[in-house]
């Protein structure tokens, strides 16, 4: 048990004594997260909107695949990520393996199913009527996709979020494709299985608190802008 | 609209970033090793002394012996410090691998609780396995396919007796060894682990474990480490020469020393014999 008040402790001393693992591992997880939460967005809005928004055969289906993929284990993914990005792999030749790069395509993969799953669902309960005043209005398809997407952005914002979340925190993917290399991969994640496997289960502690430290930042800006809009 | 435009600009930022500090000059060598090498912080003096005589940055993964095995097939790395010897001299013969030398050693011990129910304290490692097996006292195992795991088997088979694969007090915890350690205190149990983990795990317990060594010393027990360079005919990929130079200079006599003299709690982990 006193390991726990021992984490606590040594997250305060991490955090304002400028440790310098510490902080390398919070950089690099910012890097690769918000890289792989920027390829998600790109991606994935636009293909739940048209998840969302059109009616095609096969939608349902696709929705149902959407959902599953949404619970893909993460070591799985590593795994996958690992055969194509292993020299010997179709992409090896890009020498992605054990790069930041590298852990945000499986994150990226990660991430896909819960913005495009969760921007379909914020869309599809819009209203009939703002469909039909946005095209009464004369909207074109760009301004149509714009706005729907703008009427709906509490709803893809909360994906994005449960999306940020379970990037920040996942493992596997970290561990298999990046290698868990000091200084260069070696997420805060992958550092708190390094130091819970050495015993240090303080240090494991207190770079779980550093963690939650950040997402709380990243929340607190998203409610920010969430109340300026 | 002032807000999404600074907002963009901390993005930019944290993304290119790496990018920008990626001009490192310095040649890089990338290696697969296992966790007790990592764990116990050698790799970390290893490293920055080889910086020093070689000007050349050592990179490593630490995983179990199996992957990194795979690791170094799959031509993901350029060298491997590992320790399972039999299972490298296949990775060697199959074309993988070339220049295997042997770098250091520890050994291998029985820990279990102080209480010693099956009776094991001072026995060989033969007569242990077999008083834990008909005593169907507790044991925990690695069963992760790593350098201990494969030591374990062998030791089972080497004392003429099955894997107790399916018995209810043969616990299999696929996890690394000081989890295993700590699984083995809680219930109890006996094990088999490099000594230098067990040295660690005592550091971290202030010097009283619940754990507490019970059979060693015996030469069955020896484990042993070797660096193997990956072949670069098989890899075309791999960088051939830093790899050569790092084994050059972790046979030689000053890293040799390094190794000799790396302590914790005041005792040696491993002892060097790398023959010249």
């Amino acid at each position: 048990m006193d390991f726990l008040l021992d984490g606590l402790m040594q997250a305060a001393r991490l955090l304002t004594g400028g440790d310098a693992e510490t902080y390398s591992a919070i950089m690099i997880t910012l890097q690769v997260s918000t890289l792989s939460m920027l390829c998600s967005l790109l991606i994935g809005i636009p293909l739940g909107f048209s998840l969302g928004h059109f009616e095609f055969p096969g939608k349902r289906p696709l929705r149902t695949l959407v959902d599953t993929l949404m619970a893909l284990p993460t070591v799985f993914i590593g795994l996958l990520v690992y055969a194509f990005l292993t020299h010997r792999g179709p992409l090896g030749h890009f020498g992605l393996l054990f790069t930041l790069p590298g852990i945000a395509i499986g994150q990226t993969i990660l991430a896909l199913p819960i913005v495009i799953g969760l921007t379909a669902t914020a869309i599809e309960s819009l209203e009939e009527k703002t469909r039909v005043t946005l095209l009464s209005l004369g909207a074109n398809r760009r301004q149509l996709f714009l706005s729907s997407l703008w009427e709906a952005r509490h709803g893809v914002l909360s994906g994005a979020i449960a999306a940020y979340g379970r990037v920040m925190t996942e493992v596997g993917i970290s561990m298999m494709v990046g290698g868990n290399i000091k200084w260069q991969t070696r997420t805060i994640t992958t550092a708190i299985a390094l130091e819970t496997n050495k015993g240090q289960f303080g240090m494991g502690v207190a770079l779980g608190l550093v963690l939650l430290a950040i997402a709380f930042g990243v929340n607190l800006s998203v409610s920010f802008l969430r109340r300026k809009t | 609209m002032k807000l999404f435009t600074i907002a963009g600009l901390c993005l930019c930022l944290t993304v290119l970033g790496p990018g920008l500090n990626l001009a490192a000059e310095e040649p890089v060598l990338m290696m697969a090793t296992t966790s007790s090498t990592d764990n116990t912080g050698l790799l970390d003096t290893l490293a920055s002394e080889f910086r020093k005589a070689a000007g050349i940055e050592l990179r490593w993964t630490a995983t179990g012996t199996g992957k990194a095995l795979r690791l170094g097939e799959n031509c993901d790395v350029d060298i491997l410090m590992v320790h399972a010897p039999a299972a490298e001299k296949e990775f060697v013969e199959a074309g993988y691998g070339i220049r295997r030398r042997e770098v250091m050693h520890n050994d291998f011990v029985i820990t279990g609780p102080e209480g010693d129910l099956a009776n094991i304290r001072g026995k060989s490692i033969r007569e242990a396995l077999t008083a834990l097996r008909t005593r169907s006292a507790l044991f925990v195992s690695r069963g992760d396919n790593s350098g201990t795991h494969k030591k374990e088997l062998f030791l089972w088979k080497a004392a003429g007796l099955t894997v107790p694969e399916k018995e209810s007090w043969y616990v299999q915890t696929g996890q690394g060894m000081l989890s295993t350690i700590h699984i083995a205190a809680e219930r109890q149990g006996y094990t088999l682990t490099d000594r230098g983990t067990y040295i660690k795990y005592e550091a971290t317990l202030q010097g009283n474990p619940p754990l507490t060594i019970l059979t060693d010393g015996d030469p069955a027990l020896m484990n042993q480490y070797s660096v193997i360079q990956i072949n670069p005919e098989h890899c075309a990929n791999v960088n051939a020469g830093l790899a050569r130079k790092f084994i050059e200079w972790i046979v030689g006599a000053d890293a040799q020393k390094l190794i000799g003299n790396f302590k914790l709690l005041g005792k040696p982990l491993f002892t060097p014999n790398a023959k010249p």
